[in-house]
């Protein structure tokens, strides 16, 4: 279920690029400050309760968390905007991808004197510590109960997404600021309020998966974004770049690639998904479900 | 680039003279200096010849790389592998000849480092290929994978040294080879710059199509920008192999591509002088704030951010620090702070 993990990142990735046309390398490690959100409102709201060896929490719990982190990691996409990108709107596309790198080596670096560079042990769902893994079982095939839970996230959030771009006022207002910001402007859209929108939207989305992957995994640290963000961000290549339903999809078959892989030849995971990166950019640069751009001089 | 045979003389005489003049130093400072900043003016030489050759493909042709350490790592491992496996097959060929044992460590890195430039070459052949279809961001995506691919393949082949590298590799690197490199460097972008093939570069970077209409072969530049930077790249990991004395490839991250990008954005993308100073400048400046360790990288994306807020262009654009340059800028804020009008 990590290509649900993927897919919510890369939602992030796809949504910023298709409005701003800007990579926000930003991105992985705003995911990890939200994995340290949930870890850290957890642990001040007396969420967790030592059961055995461990410490758990409800599946109510870990919906809390969930929700306090993806409100924190909007609040910090919002500040990221604003500081840092904001000032950058009519500079080359070029100066903005060197701050947003900028940005995330400051949150890494950052983090790691903030959180310490230690792992974090994060605590488990109800109940799964003890059955070490297999809860629901259908024909044969056997599901960790967190994963189901993260799929479940994962579905119900990207839904909603889905229904908010395709079928609400602002969503169409996104929509028209991807495909031309000027124009939409000149129709009555303020395209900055779309852009912190669009930053809020990805960054919350950011903030769940941090969670997510804190409740599968077990530990967080503060390097956890680097390579789940170059990984998200290839779903989202993989799947079509500034598409809502390719970041989706790419981000499925990056965490089914990936655990195939990692099932058979696991030293070749990170070596796999680059070559597959560098694939997908020399045959279909577009992605999956992109369409094709139209250069204009 | 051709050279009248008096500018090839001079070139000659001067980097002979410098050569000299670093073997001196080399053997003078080392003693006062004390090993600790001896290392650090090998390692700024170093990270001189990295970012003088980045900014050929980032600052002259207006490509962007994020993979300059995949390239050095080619060239680590290139030069390695000589001097670690065929130190004995090359031993006997200058048997064979009768060079004399003086001359036998020299010969035997130079041949190294031409391996290493050759082979970090082709790999830049290999990158830049790609950047016929990809453009801006998506071609920095493409660098970013390449080096992050390569240094995994090297991570994961036993038979290449595996995940813990390369060690016990001589420590051949010396005061005298960093300067002749950066040397080398610094001259082959002053020539590229002034010549045919420069201008050519300096048109894509800045209109592509334009660049096309009017007949250059864009394509060609580009992949000729990526293949002479690899090179040097290339060169520059083979110096920093045989100056660390092992290859530990985690070393050679995408934080360290990173790093060589903060040099030439700091320099002014497309200033060879600006680079110089900004590898220099930054190499010392986490050693004198080594109280604050912790807050380097911290203070390095900070630096990055406000930089591209502040001052896009860098700290002298594309202008080249010369002494006309400075006495132009000198005049201008002396009358600026005099308020006087013109």
């Amino acid at each position: 279920m990590l290509g649900s993990i993927y897919a919510l990142i890369a939602l992030g990735y796809s949504m910023v690029y298709g409005v701003l046309r800007l990579i926000n390398f930003a991105h992985g490690d705003v995911y990890m400050v939200g994995a340290f959100i949930g870890f850290y409102s957890s642990r001040w709201l007396r969420l967790t309760y030592t059961n055995g060896q461990v410490n758990e929490i409800t599946p109510a719990g870990m919906l809390l968390i969930i929700a306090i982190a993806m409100l924190g990691a909007a609040l910090l996409g919002v500040l990221i905007e604003r500081i840092a990108y904001r000032p950058l709107r009519r500079a080359p596309r070029l100066a903005a991808l060197i701050t947003a790198i900028g940005v995330s080596m400051l949150l890494e670096y950052g983090g790691q004197i903030v959180f310490g560079t230690t792992k974090k042990d994060y605590p488990w769902l109800a109940g799964t510590a003890q059955l070490t893994g297999t809860v629901q079982s259908f024909g044969g095939i056997s599901i960790d109960k967190v994963d189901v839970m993260i799929l479940i996230v994962a579905a119900v959030l990207v839904t909603a997404l889905h229904l908010f771009v395709q079928h609400t006022k602002p969503g169409r207002a996104m929509r028209a600021v991807s495909f031309d910001m000027e124009t939409a402007s000149l129709m009555g859209i303020n395209p900055d309020s779309i852009i912190s929108l669009t930053f809020i939207i990805g960054s919350a989305f950011a903030g769940a998966a941090g969670v997510l992957v804190g409740m599968r995994n077990h530990y967080v640290e503060p390097l956890m974004g680097l390579t789940a963000g170059i990984k998200a961000f290839v779903a989202a290549v993989v799947g079509g770049i500034g598409s809502i339903p390719g970041a989706a999809l790419g981000g499925l078959a990056i965490g089914l690639c990936e655990e195939a892989v990692r099932a058979f030849y696991p030293q070749i995971t990170d070596a796999m998904v680059f070559g597959l990166l560098i694939l997908i950019l020399l045959v279909k640069p577009t992605g999956i479900l992109g369409g094709g751009t139209v250069e204009k001089v | 680039m051709r050279l009248r045979a008096g500018s090839a003389v001079r070139l000659v005489v001067w980097t002979a003279v410098l050569a000299a003049a670093a073997m001196a130093a080399g053997a003078l400072i080392k003693g006062p200096l004390g090993g600790y900043y001896f290392r650090l003016l090998i390692l700024s030489g170093i990270a001189v010849v990295a970012a003088v050759s980045l900014n050929i493909i980032n600052g002259f042709s207006g490509q962007f790389s994020l993979g300059h350490a995949g390239f050095m790592l080619v060239g680590a491992y290139a030069s390695a592998g000589i001097t670690l496996f065929a130190h004995h097959s090359i031993n006997r060929a200058f048997d064979a000849v009768g060079l004399p044992a003086g001359a036998r460590t020299p010969v035997e890195f130079a041949i190294a480092m031409i391996a290493a430039a050759a082979a970090a070459g082709a790999v830049g052949l290999v990158v830049g290929l790609p950047s016929l279809r990809l453009r801006g961001d998506y071609l920095a995506i493409a660098t970013l994978g390449f080096g992050e691919g390569i240094r995994s393949i090297f991570v994961t082949v036993d038979a290449l040294g595996g995940a813990s590298g390369l060690h016990d590799i001589p420590e051949y690197t010396t005061l005298t080879w960093v300067v002749l490199a950066a040397i080398g460097v610094v001259m082959m972008s002053r020539n590229l710059a002034l010549s045919t093939h420069g201008r050519a570069l300096f048109a894509i970077r800045e209109d592509e199509t334009a660049a096309q209409a009017v007949g250059i072969n864009t394509f060609k530049y580009k992949v000729l920008a990526f293949v002479i930077a690899a090179a040097w790249a290339g060169i520059a990991g083979a110096l920093l192999a045989h100056s660390d004395k092992n290859i530990d490839p985690r070393s050679y991250s995408f934080m360290k591509s990173i790093e060589i990008v903060v040099m030439v954005v700091l320099g002014g993308m497309g200033s060879v002088t600006g680079a110089v100073i900004a590898a220099i400048g930054l190499t010392w400046l986490p050693e004198l704030l080594r109280a604050a360790a912790v807050y380097r990288m911290v203070f390095y994306s900070a630096l990055l951010i406000v930089m591209m807020i502040v001052r896009r262009q860098g700290l002298f654009g594309r202008a080249e620090l010369s002494i006309r340059w400075m006495a132009e800028t000198l005049r201008r804020m002396t009358s600026r702070a005099l308020g006087e009008r013109r």
